[in-house]
């Protein structure tokens, strides 16, 4: 294990920010923390990179307790703060030489490792950060976080803000990473992200609500999911709302996603029953849930 | 120019020197429509969308709001339209109920308007209970629903939405979107601008803007076809790729 | 050392890439001293009056030439009768009015006693005090002329000398008291801005989570400083010396060294409320209210401790600037060395350390 976290809690004044979280990353595992704003995320992250002490409980990294042992994790690990902290008002290479220079080391001495992403902003190498667009913030960020061949990695919500294209290029570099070796614990509250990471923990209100591998927890999905459509979007919804055997329903894009109280819904009887309050153009159909599906239906409890 | 179309854009610019922000965009929005208008950061929808709202003078083309022009009717434009961001909407040190007579009365409503809506609005959304707590306590998904219920006080004829639903949780946003569908129901125009490319799923129509100008504009269902993908995230991709 | 040597680096591309901060390092110095040199001042120079006179005749002709004579005064305008008096101190742009009454020459030498009367507009009461005195001066002079020879028994003759300031310069007073200022807000300012911006942007979390240690961080913070406050000390004392003439009377080497460790001082407090603010903009405030506010009120660089009310004197002894700007004048206006500043020296040596002892005590090595 290159990160353990047992029943850890902390509190903020009267807030309470993690309650009793415990899990194992490990080592050369993506693993993917997928939660909302105020889910606890960054308090986790602080925690585990020595920024903050926990209330209860105890967490390592690569073996060193994140209270004691601060100094030896501070050293070996890189970290990359939501808002990607960076310097704006010096240049991309300023920042890097910056990183290196405070972590003991050179852009040459480590340069294999940032390479694939620094390629791509070097041609900007003189703007300032302030200057750069998110993605290039994003990367640059990283190639900070990475300049000192950190042994685990902390991302905090590093695709919030950051337009399809970056996003993509830059969970394709985490991939790159991990197959060099490296521990990396992100953090995102996108939920089609979740499906990128080999596990993940679904967090929200300070709580886990589950661990597993993304492909397992919409396999454990408890019931059949149906895509609904018809004319008119908010009547559609209505209506199901009050329907007596909803189990749940939640707009999802161009359709509304339906579960039963029963494990075998009549399809017939609700079309019938949609039809009746006016409603045309029905199509019901089976889908197959999504991360989001399954952290909804894990919310509600 | 027809007039069932609340927004009519044509040859829409913003220059800002040579650099065209805005350039030539042309579009039609309906009453009661959803309508996305992606993009990237930079991409210009916020110059774009600060033209319509009559906080920018365009550099050249033609647009009307609500029936009145950008250019000379922008007074008349900001009473018939409601405005929300994600980055301001509400003031946190003021209580729920003081924000909302705020608004009211910034709108004109008389006090007794105020009072009734107020009431109705706090019951719609179950907030008796912190009706007097500062806002700044409540939880952000809370804060998203009142503010978009106070960006309707007024009986505004177009919504403005600018990204806003980054950052909650999905349940919430769910039924931040059950509001936006019933609005739109009882004929409100919704305007929403992100670089969320999921939040473009609940639009009925999205226009997508990449580097200044629309590149795409069409229903979800249809983009998503004419690009042989599943997600709005995918059109997105192939588009900015060129 | 490669470390310090990044940090210190870094900072210094901070410096010079933000124009406010360059501005307030070395625009606000020159601004000031010369602000301070040139128009804030007591002395007075072409004020405008007017005069009343209602004997006209050989004496007051004499000394109304006088005054008109002297580059201190512009009589600008002459009355007819008292009404009119109100009506020019109305307008505002007469200053003063001097009123001699009927039958002067007469009466001085019949009676020989005469009156004149000096109204002054004292809505500016030390403009007025001091115009005041001056009319007395020129008509004692006079006095004196026509006593010419003449025998008056009984007189107190004051002959008051100024010693370390002869000509009464305000710029003498102004210089320590500049430097003191322009000291203490580049130190302290300064560095609790540029330490809570690292926190307002997030990157003093990358700090914290680094190898570097909090006196690493805090010396890379504070070298750079120190550094420009020293420049900036000199480039004052040249300032003084060649354009404003201020000598310095005792050793250079002894108030380069005293100015050290007044900049240490401030360094230090700036550390201090850096722990305490959490935003640029707190921290701003706190140096501003809580920092410049007393040093120039409190110091007794513009306003005397010793007339202050025994409350705010108390409170004066512990604001910094008031021992160092007691140190500065007696270096340069007395020439005087450490045995007389011993006291001085000391208190602001243990204000220093005090003030470290709180910071370190402070200074989080996490973010709570």
């Amino acid at each position: 294990m290159e990160i353990t976290v047992a029943n850890i809690s902390k509190s903020y004044n009267t807030v309470t920010a993690l309650k009793d979280i415990s899990f194992g990353v490990e080592t050369g595992e993506l693993f993917g923390l997928i939660g909302p704003d105020g889910a606890g995320k960054t308090t986790l992250f602080r925690i585990l990179t020595t920024l903050l002490t926990p209330d209860n409980g105890v967490a390592t990294v690569s073996g060193f307790d994140v209270v004691t042992n601060y100094k030896a994790i501070r050293n070996s690990v890189g970290y990359m703060p939501g808002r990607f902290s960076l310097y704006q008002d010096l240049t991309v290479e300023e920042n890097l030489n910056f990183f290196a220079t405070i972590f003991g080391t050179t852009i040459d001495a480590n340069y294999d490792l940032v390479k694939d992403i620094y390629v791509q902003i070097e041609p900007f190498k003189n703007r300032r950060a302030g200057k750069l667009s998110g993605g290039m913030k994003q990367k640059l960020a990283l190639s900070c976080a990475l300049i000192h061949k950190p042994k685990v990695l902390f991302l905090d919500e590093p695709t919030t803000g950051v337009d399809p294209v970056s996003r993509k290029e830059f969970w394709d570099m985490l991939k790159r990473l991990q197959n060099k070796g490296m521990t990396i614990l992100v953090s995102t509250p996108y939920m089609d992200e979740a499906a990128l990471c080999d596990r993940i923990a679904l967090i929200q209100d300070g709580r886990i609500l589950e661990i597993n591998t993304p492909k397992a927890i919409t396999e454990h999905f408890p019931k059949p999911l149906y895509n609904i459509r018809a004319n008119n979007m908010y009547l559609l919804i209505t209506s199901l709302q009050k329907y007596q055997h909803t189990h749940s329903v939640f707009p999802f894009g161009e359709y509304v996603h339906y579960t039963d109280k029963r494990n075998t819904p009549d399809k017939t009887a609700l079309s019938q029953y949609l039809k009746h309050l006016g409603l045309t153009e029905i199509t019901i159909e089976k889908t197959k849930p999504t991360i989001e599906d399954s952290f909804m239906e894990l919310a509600k409890k | 120019m027809k007039t069932d179309y609340v927004i009519q854009a044509e040859n829409l610019t913003k220059l800002f020197g040579d650099f065209a922000a805005v350039n030539r965009i042309s579009f039609h929005v309906k009453a009661g429509e959803i309508f996305g208008f992606l993009g990237a950061n930079g991409a210009g929808k916020t110059t774009a969308m600060k033209m319509l709202i009559g906080i920018s003078t365009p550099s050249s083309g033609r647009a009307t709001v609500a029936g009145f022009d950008v250019y000379k009717e922008t007074e008349a434009i900001k009473k018939n339209i409601g405005y929300m961001s994600q980055k301001f909407a509400l003031y946190d040190d003021l209580t729920v109920k003081e924000n909302i007579s705020f608004y009211g009365g910034i709108y004109g409503l008389s006090k007794k308007a105020v009072k009734e809506k107020s009431h109705k609005l706090i019951e719609e959304l179950n907030l008796q209970a912190v009706s007097n707590s500062l806002v700044g306590g409540l939880p952000l998904g809370w804060k998203q629903k009142l503010a978009f219920s106070v960006a309707l006080l007024h009986d505004p004829k177009i919504v403005f939405l600018d990204e806003p639903t980054g950052g909650v949780d999905p349940i919430t946003r769910r039924q931040f979107w059950e509001m936006i569908y019933k609005a739109a129901h009882k004929g409100t125009t919704i305007f929403v601008t992100t670089h969320y490319m999921d939040e473009a799923e609940y639009c009925d129509r999205v226009s997508i803007m990449v580097n200044g100008k629309i590149e795409a504009l069409d229903t979800p269902k249809r983009l998503k076809a004419h690009y042989k993908t599943d997600t709005m995230n995918e059109v997105f991709l192939k588009l900015a790729r060129g | 050392m490669k470390k310090f040597i990044g940090f210190v680096k870094k900072e210094f591309f901070h410096i010079y890439r933000d124009k406010r901060s360059l501005f307030i390092l070395f625009g606000m110095p020159i601004a000031q001293i010369l602000l301070f040199g040139f128009a804030i001042t007591n002395e007075i120079n072409h004020v405008d009056i007017a005069i009343l006179d209602q004997s006209n005749d050989v004496t007051t002709k004499e000394i109304i030439n006088n005054i008109a004579a002297s580059k201190h005064f512009n009589i600008v305008d002459v009355l007819q009768d008292e009404t009119a008096i109100e009506t020019v101190f109305k307008k505002g742009k007469i200053k003063a009015v001097l009123q001699f009454e009927n039958m002067f020459a007469k009466n001085i030498t019949k009676e020989a006693q005469a009156n004149v009367q000096i109204l002054t507009d004292a809505t500016d009461p030390n403009m007025a005090n001091t115009i005041s005195n001056y009319i007395t001066s020129i008509l004692k002079k006079q006095q004196q002329d026509i006593n010419n020879g003449a025998f008056t028994p009984y007189q107190i003759i004051p002959q008051s000398r100024m010693v370390y300031n002869a000509e009464l310069k305000s710029v003498y007073m102004f210089v320590p008291g500049v430097m003191t200022v322009i000291l203490m807000l580049v130190s302290a300012m300064m560095t609790s801005i540029s330490i809570t911006r690292e926190k307002e942007q997030g990157t003093m979390e990358i700090l914290l989570v680094s190898p570097l240690k909090p006196y690493q961080v805090i010396a890379g913070k504070v070298f750079p400083y120190i550094f420009l406050s020293v420049i900036n000390a000199m480039a004052i004392v040249l300032l003084s010396i060649f354009v404003f003439k201020v000598p310095v009377n005792g050793s250079l080497f002894f108030l380069a060294l005293e100015s050290v460790l007044f900049i240490i001082t401030s360094l230090v407090l700036g550390i201090l409320i850096s722990t305490i603010a959490a935003t640029q903009q707190t921290a701003m405030m706190i140096s501003l209210m809580g920092l410049m506010l007393p040093t120039i009120l409190l110091s007794g660089f513009i306003f005397p401790i010793s007339s202050m009310p025994l409350p705010l004197q108390a409170i004066s002894n512990i604001i910094p600037a008031k021992w160092f700007i007691v140190i500065v004048k007696g270096i340069m206006l007395k020439g005087i060395g450490l045995g007389f500043l011993l006291k001085e020296t000391l208190i602001l040596l243990a204000m220093t350390l005090i003030y470290l002892g709180i910071s370190v005590k402070k200074y989080k090595i996490r973010l709570e």
